[in-house]
C-alpha cells in the first residue's frame, strides 16, 4: 500500500534543499526550447556542475517560461535572492555564464534576458504560474509550490458543494472556446445519478500554432491532475480520463509518470490523502484526427469506436462515456481549478472582465517579434498583446490581422485593435476566443490565402459523416483556390457566400459550423482583396 | 388496440397538429402527411443525422434542427419550408450530386432512387459546384450484390441496418473527410467476406444505385427500404403489417 505524502514536510524538505547550493540553474526543457537544443544546454550545465564545479550548483529542468522565440532560456538563482533570465542559450555559452555566476557572482551581460520588458511584465501568469519554477517530473517540486494543497484543503474541511460553489464563484468559462460556463457543466454532472460518472480533460489541441494545452500537460502536469481531483470530488466522479493527442509524446509521458508518482504518494487511487475520496485517472491516446476536439467524437475515440461526432441532445452530462454521465473539461479550464479552490472564487473573479473572468493563456504566432506563451487577464486589449507583450510586427511591416481561434476563428483588422479580447467582443468580431491561437499577420499577407489555408485544414480534418461538412467544405476550398489564383468570378463569390451560410448552419459538429468563419471575416473586414482578384475575371461572369 | 399515448400539440408550418410525447418532427410530420425531405433516416433504423436534408426551423431557435433527431415538445412551432431552407436543401443535394458520379441516364435504380425523388422534390435541376468525378472502383465479387462506390452517399443505412437488425456489422465506414468510403469487413470484397450472411437488407435499405442486385440493367433496381422498417415493427412490436412496395 502506497504511504500517504506528508505535503507539510515535503515543502519543507524542499526548502532546505534550496539553501543547499550557493547556485541554482534551471533550463527549459519545454518542447519550443528542447528542438532549439535546450538538452544539450541542460546536460552541459550538469557535467559542468557534476565535475569542476563540485557541488556548489544544483541543475534542473523547468517548464516553459513563454518567450519561445528566445530559446534555449536559462534561469539562474543566487542563494539569498537575485535571479537571472538568460536566452539564446548555447551549450558553451551556458558554462560560460555558470562560471561567470560561481566564480565571479557576475551575471553574463550578451545573453542576459531583460525581464522588465513588457512581455513579462504585462503578463499575469496564473495558469503558467509554475512555468521556469518547477521540474515537472518532480512531484516534490509542485508540492513545494503550493501543490495539493487545494486539493488537502478541498478533501478536509469542504464539502463537494462549497467546492461547486467557489467554481461558481469565480465565474470561470469553458478555455476550450465555446466559453460556456464551467460551474453549470460541473453542476448537471453533480446533479447526474450516480454511481458511475466520468471526468474527462480534453487535451486533444489541434489548433495550428496553439501549444497551450500541451505546455500545461508537459510542464505542470499534477496541477491537471489537482483539477480534475478536484472537479471529481465536486460532481462525485471516481473514474477520469485524459484525452491526449498522440503528437505530443512528451506530454504523455510526463502526464503518465505523474499519474504513477501521484499513486505512489496517495493524491490518485483509493482514499486519497487519507479520506473516503477515490479517483483513478487514465491516459488515452488520440489517433491524429483533429475532430477529436469535438467532445461527442472524443467520447467515441475513448470508447474505441471511430471518432466521429453524434448528435446532442442526449449531452453528455446525461448520456456520456459508455452510457454512464460525462463532463469534459478543457485542460486549461481543469489547470485553474487548483487556484480557484486556494484562493477562493472571488480572487478569481476579481480578473479580468465581468463577462469573462480570469487570465487567458495565447499561444502567439506569426509576423510578430516576441512569440511564444502569454498568459493576460481577460479583456486586455489586442494592442497591448501584439505591440506590447508581442513587441510589435516584426521586420518593419505593419500589422494587418490578428487570426484568433484557429480554423473555427476569424482574422480581425487593425481598426479594432483596441478591442478588450474576451470571449463576448471576439464573438461580436465574427471570431472567436477558441483555445487561444494567436496568429498575427503583417501587411504581406494576402487574406484569401488565409481564408484558403484554413479551409484546406477544415476540408482535411472533417470526419465525413455529414454532408455540408464532407463535401461543402471541399468546394469552398475549390472556390477560394480559383479566387485566390485570379480565376474567380462574380459568381464564385456569390457561391463562396452561400455555401459558407449553408456550412455553417446545417452542419452537425462544431466543426463545420465553424468552418466557414475565416472565409466569413475576411470577407466582412477584407472584401476589398476579393474584389481585386475577380475584377479582372468579369468577362467570365456567366 | 394499444393504450393511447400522451399527446401534445404543435405547430408544423401553421397548423396545428397532434403529436405523440417522445416522437421527432419528422415522424410527426409524416404522420400528419408533412413531406420532409431525408436521405439517411429510415424508421427502424438508429438516427443517424449526416444528410441534413430534413433541417427544419423552429420558432425561437436560433439554430436550425435536423427534423429526425429532434423530439416535439408542447407548442412548438416548426417551419418545414421557407426560402432558406429550400435553398438550403437544393445546395445539399448540389453538393451530394457534386461529389460522387451520380448519372440516372445509366443508373440500375434510375426511377426507384431516393436521392433522385428528393432532388426532384426540391427543384435541383443543375449543379453549381464543381463535379469531383471521382473514380471509385466497383466491387462485384459478391455472387449476389455490387456495390458501386460512384453512388454511395455515405448515409450509413447499409451500416446501421446490417449491424442492428441482421447482427453481422459486414459494412463501416473508412478514412475521413472527403476521403470517407464504405468498406465491406477490413476493407477486403465483398465476395471474400465471411461475415456476410447474403440478408439483402443493406441492398434493400440503400437509398441509391450504390447497392443492387447482381444482373440488374439500368432502371431495373428497386429497393424496398420499407421492408425494414415493416421488419422492424413485426420484430419488436409484433405489427404485421404489409410493408408498401416502392414503385
Amino acid at each position: 500500500m502506497a504511504t500517504p505524502i506528508d505535503l507539510h514536510e515535503v515543502t519543507e524538505r524542499e526548502r532546505e534543499e534550496q539553501f543547499r547550493t550557493p547556485l541554482r540553474v534551471k533550463v527549459c526543457n519545454s518542447t519550443s526550447c528542447a528542438s532549439a537544443g535546450s538538452g544539450a544546454v541542460l546536460q552541459a550545465v550538469r557535467e559542468l556542475a557534476e565535475g569542476e564545479l563540485g557541488n556548489t550548483v544544483a541543475v534542473s529542468q523547468t517548464g516553459c517560461m513563454g518567450l519561445c522565440s528566445g530559446g534555449p532560456l536559462m534561469r539562474v538563482e543566487q542563494r539569498g535572492g537575485g535571479q537571472h533570465d538568460y536566452h539564446i542559450v548555447t551549450p558553451i555559452a551556458a558554462e560560460r555564464i555558470v562560471r561567470n555566476h560561481a566564480d565571479h557572482g557576475t551575471p553574463t551581460a550578451d545573453y542576459l534576458l531583460d525581464t522588465s520588458m513588457p512581455f513579462f511584465a504585462r503578463q499575469q501568469r496564473i495558469v503558467l504560474a509554475n512555468g521556469g519554477v518547477i521540474d515537472p517530473d518532480r512531484v516534490e517540486s509542485y508540492v513545494a509550490h503550493g501543490g495539493y494543497a487545494a486539493l488537502a484543503k478541498a478533501l478536509t474541511t469542504m464539502t463537494p458543494d462549497e467546492v461547486l460553489e467557489q467554481v461558481r464563484l469565480s465565474r470561470i468559462r469553458g478555455r476550450g472556446g465555446a466559453g460556456y460556463p464551467t460551474a453549470n457543466k460541473w453542476a448537471l454532472l453533480a446533479a447526474a445519478p450516480g454511481p458511475v460518472k466520468y471526468i474527462v480533460a480534453n487535451g486533444d489541441e489541434g489548433d495550428p500554432g496553439a501549444f497551450m494545452d500541451r505546455t500545461i500537460m508537459e510542464d505542470d502536469p499534477h496541477r491537471l491532475l489537482e483539477g480534475m481531483a478536484l472537479a471529481a470530488y465536486a460532481t462525485g466522479a471516481h473514474h477520469a480520463y485524459i484525452y491526449v493527442r498522440a503528437e505530443y509524446p512528451r506530454a504523455v509521458e510526463r502526464l503518465d509518470r505523474a499519474i504513477k508518482v501521484a499513486r505512489r504518494n496517495r493524491l490518485l487511487g483509493r482514499r486519497i490523502l487519507e479520506t473516503d475520496f477515490d479517483l483513478d485517472i487514465e491516459i488515452r491516446i488520440g489517433a491524429g484526427a483533429f475532430v477529436c476536439g469535438e467532445e461527442t467524437a472524443l467520447l467515441a475515440s475513448i470508447e474505441g469506436r471511430r471518432g466521429t461526432p453524434r448528435l446532442r441532445p442526449p449531452y453528455p452530462t446525461e448520456r456520456g462515456l459508455f452510457g454512464a454521465p460525462t463532463m469534459i473539461n478543457n485542460v486549461e479550464t481543469l489547470a485553474n481549478i487548483a487556484p480557484i479552490v486556494a484562493n477562493g472564487g472571488e480572487w478569481f473573479a476579481a480578473i479580468g472582465t465581468e463577462g469573462s473572468t480570469g487570465t487567458k493563456v495565447f499561444a502567439l504566432a506569426g509576423d510578430i517579434v516576441n512569440t511564444g506563451l502569454i498568459e493576460v487577464p481577460m479583456g486586455t486589449t489586442l494592442r497591448d498583446i501584439v505591440e506590447e507583450i508581442g513587441g510589435g510586427i516584426a521586420g518593419g511591416h505593419t500589422f494587418k490581422a490578428a487570426q484568433t481561434g484557429g480554423p473555427s476563428g476569424g482574422c480581425i483588422p487593425s481598426r479594432y485593435l483596441d478591442t478588450p479580447v474576451d470571449y463576448d467582443s471576439l464573438r461580436a468580431l465574427g471570431s472567436i476566443m477558441g483555445s487561444g491561437g494567436l496568429i498575427v499577420m503583417d501587411d504581406r499577407k494576402r487574406m484569401p490565402d488565409v481564408a484558403k489555408y484554413f479551409m484546406e485544414f477544415s476540408r482535411d480534418e472533417s470526419c465525413g459523416k455529414c454532408v455540408p461538412c464532407r463535401t461543402g467544405t471541399v468546394q469552398l476550398h475549390h472556390l477560394l483556390d480559383k479566387i485566390a489564383s485570379g480565376d474567380g468570378s462574380r459568381r464564385d463569390l456569390r457561391d463562396l457566400e452561400h455555401l459558407c451560410a449553408v456550412v455553417r448552419d446545417t452542419s452537425l459538429c462544431g466543426l463545420g459550423q465553424t468552418a466557414p468563419n475565416p472565409v466569413l471575416s475576411t470577407l466582412q473586414y477584407f472584401r476589398a482583396e476579393y474584389d481585386a482578384l475577380i475584377s479582372t475575371t468579369e468577362s467570365s461572369d456567366a | 388496440m394499444p393504450e393511447r399515448q400522451p399527446t401534445v400539440t404543435i405547430a408544423i408550418d401553421g397548423i396545428d397538429v397532434e403529436a405523440i410525447q417522445g416522437e421527432t418532427v419528422l415522424q410527426c410530420a409524416r404522420r400528419h402527411q408533412v413531406d420532409i425531405p431525408s436521405l439517411c433516416f429510415l424508421e427502424g433504423l438508429s438516427t443517424m443525422g449526416g444528410c441534413r436534408l430534413c433541417v427544419v426551423e423552429i420558432a425561437e431557435d436560433p439554430r436550425l434542427r435536423p427534423a429526425c433527431a429532434t423530439t416535439v415538445a408542447a407548442d412548438m412551432e416548426v417551419t418545414t419550408e421557407s426560402p432558406r431552407l429550400r435553398a438550403y436543401r437544393r445546395s445539399i443535394l448540389e453538393l451530394l450530386f457534386a461529389e460522387g458520379n451520380h448519372v440516372c441516364a445509366v443508373c440500375v435504380s434510375n426511377g426507384s432512387c431516393e436521392l433522385q425523388d428528393v432532388a426532384v422534390r426540391c427543384g435541383m435541376d443543375h449543379v453549381r459546384y464543381q463535379l469531383q468525378s471521382p473514380r471509385r472502383h466497383v466491387d462485384a465479387s459478391h455472387p449476389k450484390y455490387v456495390f458501386d462506390p460512384n453512388r454511395c452517399i455515405l448515409c450509413t443505412r447499409c451500416v446501421r441496418v446490417c449491424d442492428e437488425i441482421e447482427g453481422a456489422h459486414v459494412w463501416d465506414v473508412a478514412h475521413r473527410g472527403h476521403g470517407a468510403e464504405l468498406v465491406t469487413e477490413l476493407h477486403r470484397p465483398w465476395g471474400e467476406s465471411t461475415s456476410c450472411t447474403w440478408c439483402g437488407k443493406c441492398v434493400a435499405a440503400c437509398p441509391t444505385g450504390s447497392l443492387s442486385y447482381q444482373g440488374s440493367s439500368v432502371g431495373e433496381m428497386r429497393h424496398v427500404p420499407n421492408m425494414i422498417t415493416w421488419l422492424v415493427a413485426a420484430r419488436e412490436r409484433g405489427e404485421w403489417t404489409e410493408p408498401e412496395a416502392r414503385r
